[in-house]
């Protein structure tokens, strides 16, 4: 095989290969056209509409999800960040319509303990596992040691040979 | 005691598949309300069938209410809709209608074609109401008691086997405690 064969067969390959790739970065997401009057709005309204899901598709949140109840959602989610609500404010009005279930990150309470908890009480649980394994005293060393009696008897065996 | 301690992953692999196997049969679609218990939320809308008319929250209280939401682009709402001539006839609840972003002649000529259940149909165009409602597809179903207190949501379709396992016992609880005078 010719070196340009060779070139030309490895600029192929990257060329597919970036191709592969740029067409994975395309996403299905709805495109909204909302006109905001600064960054930090855009920014807000890009944060909420990740964190808060989408009712109806219940693995997506407002941002990734086609269904007609998401767009209303982000609808009105614009509108409230252009009165100028707080984020809280939004949070709240969302959960008292569709309940806790819309927060992608819950908040604490006695329901979700185990949520936000449990997986560091594990963690913690298994390191004092590990610890107490480890730190286990290794068998008694005199128990292997021969006592002077086998000693003697050990050489005479030795000897023998 | 360290041949005990040999069982533990055992036991805990098997509670892990207790609480999985139970996790197949519960259905992640029902979701409790956030509106159970609290009245109904205000507003100002005009009926289906005579746009100067405007009804509010008022107009739904009183009475024991059942409110479904319905659209004409709904399949479901179809199947589910003989159910509610039925139960508009039997029962004594009133069976007010949540036309959910829908078109007004589209929504009126369905009610003609299949028959009205409904004392009336707000027409929430834009759903403005079905969002304080927490409303997010079609059908659902409000139970409203004569307080104008959310009693239950509903979300899908009505038949006579939900009609008797959701909504017959909560009914009669409500009517019972109508007698009593709560």
């Amino acid at each position: 095989m010719s070196s340009l064969m060779r070139i030309m067969i490895n600029v192929a390959i990257v060329a597919a290969v970036s191709l592969a790739s740029s067409l994975n970065d395309v996403n299905a997401s709805p495109v909204d056209t909302y006109e905001f009057k600064d960054e930090v709005t855009k920014i807000r309204f890009q944060a909420l509409s990740k964190e808060l899901r989408c009712p109806k598709c219940q693995n997506q949140n407002l941002a990734d999800s086609n269904s007609p109840i998401a767009a209303d959602l982000r609808r009105e989610l614009y509108e409230l960040l252009q009165q100028g609500k707080a984020d809280s404010e939004i949070v709240d009005f969302m959960v008292n319509r569709y309940g806790e279930f819309v927060l992608y990150r819950p908040k604490v309470s006695e329901l979700t303990y185990v949520l936000w908890f449990g997986p560091a009480i594990l963690v913690l649980l298994g390191l004092v596992i590990v610890v107490l394994i480890v730190r286990r005293k290794p068998a008694k060393k005199e128990e292997l040691a021969l006592t002077s009696e086998q000693q003697d008897k050990l050489k005479q065996l030795l000897k023998d040979k | 005691m360290n041949k005990l301690i040999r069982f533990i992953p055992l036991i805990l692999v098997l509670a892990l598949g207790v609480v999985l196997y139970r996790g197949l049969s519960l259905n992640p679609q029902d979701m409790p309300s956030a509106l159970v218990g609290k009245p109904i939320p205000s507003f100002s809308l005009p009926t289906l069938n005579n746009a100067e008319r405007i009804v509010s929250a008022q107009d739904l209280t009183g009475e024991i209410v059942l409110l479904n939401v319905w659209a004409t682009w709904c399949p479901t709402c179809k199947y589910e809709h003989p159910y509610l001539v039925d139960i508009a006839k039997k029962s004594e609840l009133k069976l007010y209608g949540l036309n959910y972003k829908d078109e007004r002649n589209a929504a009126q000529e369905w009610l003609t074609h299949y028959e009205d259940p409904y004392v009336f149909s707000i027409f929430d165009e834009i759903g403005t109401l079905g969002l304080d409602l927490g409303v997010y597809g079609a059908p659902e179903t409000f139970v409203i008691d004569h307080h104008g207190i959310i009693r239950k949501r509903f979300a899908g379709a009505i038949d006579t086997r939900v009609w008797r396992t959701e909504f017959e016992p909560l009914i009669a609880q409500i009517i019972a405690e109508r007698k009593q005078g709560e």
